[in-house]
């Protein structure tokens, strides 16, 4: 579930990076972020699988959704990590210049 | 138990190659002429796309070993540390899933770079148009 939850952020933040207009948003920062994430969780899949087989596609109804809150939390920790880097990188020079500013 | 400490390790080096890099290209571009032919995109910048990939995946599973109680903010770091039979549990796998995980990123980085190289030196529709007119 978490892996499936990451995969979507990867491809929404994919394609939010292909339609962009200009790279002031640096989506590169996230994509690369949940797409990092996302290939080291299907590798642990992949494991998983091997030690339980058929049983890795039938997990318990406690444990899917400690993992779809697990994932969430992971986006959302994904999310903060790429503001925090934008914020400082601060590419438009709006915080630069509310600071000069005020 | 640990497994993201290997594409750790593999980040911070090829974070120091990035680096090195960086530095080894901005000398040849002073002394470099107008290059003719094939368009190609700088090492350091390919690095860093897997220098982002290493850091934000190794970040995102730290995350989840903290969930599941398996990194503590306090020495040792690891619970696996604890006892012997644990943390040989946790060596072997760093050195399998931890391995993995690093080859597979650095595998998908690869093909990426060749892609990237081939899209760079297609050549424009237009161009592509001319030649079948």
């Amino acid at each position: 579930m978490t892996l499936l939850i990451t995969v979507f952020a990867a491809v929404i933040a994919t394609v939010k990076w292909y339609t962009r207009k200009d790279d002031s948003m640096k989506l590169g920062i996230l994509l690369f972020l949940y797409w990092g994430a996302s290939l080291m969780w299907l590798v642990d899949a992949i494991f998983e699988y091997a030690e339980l087989r058929a049983g890795y596609f039938t997990p318990a109804a406690e444990d899917m959704l400690n993992d779809a809150f697990l994932g969430l939390a992971v986006v959302a920790l994904g999310l903060v990590i790429w503001l925090v880097r934008l914020l400082i990188l601060d590419p438009k020079g709006v915080i630069k210049a509310s600071l000069k500013r005020g | 138990m640990a497994c993201f400490t290997a594409p750790l390790v593999e980040s911070v080096i090829v974070t120091a190659v990035t680096k090195a890099e960086e530095k080894k290209e901005m000398q040849h571009a002073e002394g470099n002429t107008a290059g003719a032919g094939k368009v190609t995109i700088p090492l350091s910048r390919r690095l860093k796309w897997l220098t982002n990939m290493l850091y934000g995946g190794s970040a995102l599973l730290a995350f989840e070993h903290v969930w599941h109680g398996e990194v503590t903010p306090w020495f040792p770091f690891l619970t696996a540390m604890s006892n012997a039979e644990d943390a040989a549990e946790m060596f072997r796998e760093i050195a399998t899933v931890g391995v993995s995980m690093a080859g597979l990123i650095t595998l998908v980085w690869f093909g990426m770079c060749t892609v990237a190289t081939s899209i760079v030196n297609r050549k424009d529709e237009e161009t592509r148009q001319e030649r079948i007119i």
